[in-house]
């Protein structure tokens, strides 16, 4: 098959996904879906976004597409195009296409790293219009009415050349999202990786030590998913330390002496 | 290199020279003498070392000659390259008189060395120990060298070698503790009583605060061993492998603390302490110096009273700015804390509601906390208006003496190492850099600029015009946008001739987005005065029109600076910012200000360039080619060797510096100072924009 199709996985979450509010998220987001306005996800990188995403497609019984934006995603890759097939040419609808028909929710991750002439078929989609452009089958497809708009942004490391533009964030209920609170955090962490609360305890505190360096050496501290990871390890065996360094440290930078100070602080706390 | 020794006579000439006896009258001879048993390699490293500390100062390079061979014999080359460099800085630091102190006390440094030199030596481990202390939670601290293990609760010191363990691992386990128990006085409430206070209750007051030390210790020991579960083991390893104990008098204290909340559990105990007998200093344990703590605190403290309230007032001048939020309700403030004792989560409430302060404000309310238990109630009322005087603000901005031991941010101030070329080595945090912006100048130079150079102008936008992202349509691709119906009409000719299909049936547009940040950095200094400035100004304005044809991301920044405490940026364009009214007259008003520091400006502005998100960056520097600070010595080759260095780390760090040299004539030494960096030199302003858009045209050509 052609490498540069799309093809999204058009799922339905059929089992309740694990995840724990950590503010007024879900009833923004139902009163958002209610309205028929597009949403926006900000913050940091493994904060549980995508969890998010899938835990109220499942709630509002929504197929969830999500696609993952990167800097070759041009239009066509998310509107669709035309392919030969058996000395023929048929037109293929790409994953935003098909959300807006289906009425599926459309997530799409890290908008800004997209093309900038993606942005002119979405904003069409995320104002009152909810209409689709597509141009090369001269047609506006209106949105179905359970179709919904879902992106995501993380200001953080975005340099200011990469900046959502406010033509496109002013069109999004923005929901802001951060690592939970300490408390919140070990569970999360404890419940997705079955080590036991305690040890969580000392890994959400590592995390908020690496956070702490957020600015003094590291461009981001550790994300509630790498604790996941380094948890897993745990529980598969692996040392506290050596976890930290393999599943944290060593993810977040390639610095020797980041590195070193980075185990000095786990092998202080463990 | 010659590989027999020199003779006496020989290294009297050398040394006579070096030393510059003529003038310093010093007597060489015996000197001559004390080297005559070294090896050719031996004596050559410390001819080395010699002439290197003379270019910092002749009288420490003699002193440092006199007393070398005698170390020599317990010291290994490393320790003594860490001794020297020691007594530069302390001479760069503190003058003379302190660098003799270091050389003088050699025997310490060496005594502190093992045969094998396991020491810890503070510039080694400074790196990981901060980014360390820095991670645990509580004020950022600072770390730096001192003569002893102690901290005044903000800067923590350590001495320039830990050397009393066995290997070089627990030498700097040791090191580890030191800080970490300096941390723990800082986090844990040491300092949240007046020590002066507390001891001048006691007739022997050094005994006092040494038993008060001690009794800190463990309580401090017990909150490490809950925090930090793994350094406290290690605490107790070091402790037993070098046989230290607080002896039997001491156990009932050591139980007593370990479920101590405070500091007032330790005040209590004093008395008793106070006449059982003194226990010795643990490994780890450091000093405890009232003075500098006190006049550190009482400095912090009424800044940040002043600060919080200040802040405070401004967050309710935005909640009034809110129009449904304003008015009503009395403004008042409240802390909560959030979770056990001494946790450091909290909440700030206005008239009972969250409210969300900036991370400053959050910095400054924690380190509030650490010094008070809690936020005192008279450090929530918002300032009035007109209670402090702005000026009072601005002096509260530390001095840039007092930051430049720092790390790199600070209180706005950015600290930037700069290369000695003739010691080799980097003086640390030398360049104290401070960003300030372009007083504005009337608008009308800018319209008469480009009216001034209009023919010149249109050709540009033109050449400008070229270089747009250009979309080229790509034919007969195996997938793209559309189909190719040329290659479609044929293919299907060729399936009905029986041939085979081919599958290059598509077009797709290629899009060279060009994904570049340039910043431009202007030279201010006194000697463009004139017509270079004049250039200058008008090339930025042509300049800046035809980027913004491109829509490439630009920034402009001047640079001046007079002696290493005040090197200065002007921004004239951010990034982020775009070219509006008020650029054109920060241009318009770029003013020959003093002289010249080239390598600090080089070396923040590359910092600036980093944050910009492109694949290509580029620095642009405009200026007339001669680093020159007249005060300290920037001038003549150590500025040149600095500039050269500075251009050579931006190169490193994947930056395409450009370097551009408005000057009426080429100086010979321009190729040796741009080294492999690309430079022009130009004399006529229209060159100017016309040679920009020819980098950029090579750069983005793939
Ligand atoms: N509130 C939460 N409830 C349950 N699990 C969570 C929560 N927050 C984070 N997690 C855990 O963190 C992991 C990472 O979260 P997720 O993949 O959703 O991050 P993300 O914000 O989408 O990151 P990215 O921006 O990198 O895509 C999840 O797999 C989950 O284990
Ligand atoms: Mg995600």
């Amino acid at each position: 098959m052609d490498a540069r199709t799309l093809s999204p996985e058009t799922y339905f979450v059929e089992s309740q996904p694990y995840y724990e509010a950590v503010g007024q998220e879900i009833t923004i987001f139902d009163a958002a879906y209610a309205n028929r306005l597009p949403i926006l996800l900000k913050g940091p990188t493994g904060c549980g976004k995508t969890r998010f995403m899938e835990y109220m497609a499942w709630r509002l019984q929504r197929p969830l597409i999500t696609v993952s934006c990167h800097d070759d995603l041009t239009a066509s890759d998310l509107v669709g195009r035309y392919l030969v097939r058996g000395g023929e040419t048929v037109w293929v609808d790409g994953p935003l296409t098909r959300a807006v028909r289906a009425g599926a929710i459309c997530y799409l991750d890290e908008i800004v790293e997209a093309r900038k002439d993606t942005m002119v078929v979405i904003h069409p989609l995320a104002d009152d219009r909810r209409v689709l452009p597509i141009e090369k089958l001269g047609q506006l497809l209106e949105a179905n009415e359970k179709f919904c708009l879902a992106v995501s942004y993380n200001p953080g490391y975005q340099s200011v050349l990469k900046d959502l533009k406010q033509s496109t964030r002013q069109r999004f209920i923005a929901l802001e999202f951060d690592y939970p609170n300490a408390d919140l955090e070990a569970r999360i962490v404890s419940k997705e990786s079955g080590v036991d609360r305690a040890t969580a305890d000392q890994l959400v505190k590592f995390a908020h030590m690496t956070r702490n360096l957020k600015g003094n050496g590291l461009e981001e501290g550790a994300s509630t998913r790498l604790l996941v990871h380094a948890c897993k390890l745990i529980a598969a065996g692996v040392s506290s330390v050596v976890a930290c360094q393999a599943a944290i440290a060593q993810a977040v930078t390639d610095d020797a002496e980041m590195l070193k100070a980075m185990y000095e602080l786990s092998s202080s706390l463990f | 290199m010659q590989t027999t020794p020199f003779s006496v006579a020989e290294f009297i000439a050398i040394l006579e020279d070096l030393l510059e006896v003529e003038f310093t009258f010093h007597k060489v001879e015996e000197l001559a003498q004390a080297y005559e048993r070294f090896s050719a390699t031996e004596q050559h490293y410390f001819l080395g070392w010699i002439r290197r500390i003379a270019t910092t100062n002749v009288e420490v390079a003699w002193r440092f000659a006199h007393r070398a061979p005698k170390a020599w014999a317990h010291m290994d080359e490393r320790l003594l390259d860490a001794w020297a460099v020691h007594a530069m800085d302390a001479y760069d630091r503190k003058g003379l008189r302190a660098a003799f102190k270091v050389i003088d006390e050699v025997d310490q440094f060496a005594r502190l060395s093992h045969a094998e030199a396991v020491g810890a030596v503070f510039g080694e481990i400074a790196g990981v120990l901060l980014t360390f202390v820095r991670g645990l939670s509580g004020r950022p601290l600072k770390l730096t060298e001192g003569d002893a293990s102690y901290t005044d609760s903000e800067t923590l010191f350590l001495p320039p070698v830990i050397a009393e363990m066995v290997t070089a691992e627990d030498n700097f386990a040791l090191a580890k503790a030191q800080v970490a128990l300096l941390w723990a006085q800082t986090r844990f409430g040491t300092f949240r009583h007046d020590l002066d206070e507390l001891i001048a209750k006691f007739s022997d007051q050094e005994r006092a605060l040494r038993c008060f030390h001690a009794l800190e210790t463990i309580r401090l020991e017990c909150c490490l061993a809950r925090e930090l579960p793994g350094l406290y083991r290690e605490m107790l390893r070091l402790r037993e492998t070098l046989g230290q104990s607080r002896g039997s008098a001491w156990l009932p204290f050591e139980e007593r603390l370990v479920h101590a909340i405070g500091i007032e559990d330790t005040i209590q105990l004093l008395p008793k302490a106070y006449v059982t007998e003194m226990p010795p200093r643990l490994c780890y344990e450091g000093e405890l110096r009232v003075a500098a703590i006190r006049e550190t605190l009482a400095k912090r403290q009424a800044r940040e009273k002043m600060l919080l309230r200040i802040k405070l007032r401004e967050l309710i001048d935005k909640a009034q700015e809110q129009p449904d939020e304003g008015c009503a309700g009395e403004k008042h403030f409240e802390v909560r804390t959030i979770g056990d004792n001494e946790s450091l989560e909290m909440e700030l409430l206005l008239d009972g509601q969250p409210i969300v302060p900036p991370d400053d404000m959050r910095q400054m309310m924690t380190s509030i906390v650490l010094d008070f238990g809690g936020i005192p109630p008279d450090y929530l009322f918002p300032a009035g208006d007109g209670e402090y005087d702005p000026r009072l603000l601005v002096g509260s901005l530390k001095d840039p003496d007092e930051v430049w031991q720092g790390v790199y941010h600070e209180d706005g101030a950015f600290l930037y190492p700069e290369w000695d070329h003739q010691r080799q080595h980097y003086r640390k945090n030398w360049a104290v850099v401070r960003e300030k912006t372009v007083t504005p100048a009337p608008i009308g130079f800018v319209e008469e600029t480009l009216a001034h150079h209009a023919g010149l102008l249109k050709h540009l936008r033109r050449a400008f015009e070229a270089m747009r992202d250009d979309n080229r349509l790509l034919k007969r691709q195996e997938d793209g946008d559309n189909i190719d119906i040329d290659a479609l009409v044929e293919a299907l000719t060729d399936v009905r001739a029986g041939h085979e299909m081919t599958d290059r049936l598509f077009t797709r547009m290629q899009r060279t987005e060009r994904n570049m940040a340039t910043l431009f950095m202007v030279d201010m200094s006194g000697s463009t005065r004139g017509w270079i400035n004049t250039a200058e100004r008008e090339a930025l304005v042509l300049l800046c029109d035809v980027l913004e044809i491109l829509g490439d991301a630009y920034a402009i920044y001047g640079f001046s600076g007079l002696t290493r405490k005040r090197c200065e940026i002007f921004r004239i364009k951010a990034f982020d910012e775009v070219y509006s009214t008020q650029v054109k007259e920060r241009i318009a008003g770029i003013q020959p200000q003093e002289y010249t520091r080239m390598g600090a400006a080089i070396r923040h502005l590359s910092q600036r360039l980093l944050e910009a998100e492109a694949k290509t960056r580029l620095l642009i520097t405009l200026s007339d080619g001669k680093p020159d600070d007249y005060f300290d010595g920037y001038r003549g080759p150590y500025g040149l060797e600095d500039t050269r260095k500075a251009l050579q780390e931006a190169m490193r760090a994947g930056i395409h510096p450009f370097c551009i040299t408005i000057d009426r004539e080429a100086h010979e030494y321009l190729p040796h100072l741009y080294g492999a960096a690309h430079y022009i030199v130009i004399d006529n302003v229209k060159q100017l924009p016309l040679k920009i858009a020819d980098i950029y045209r090579r750069l983005t050509v793939r």
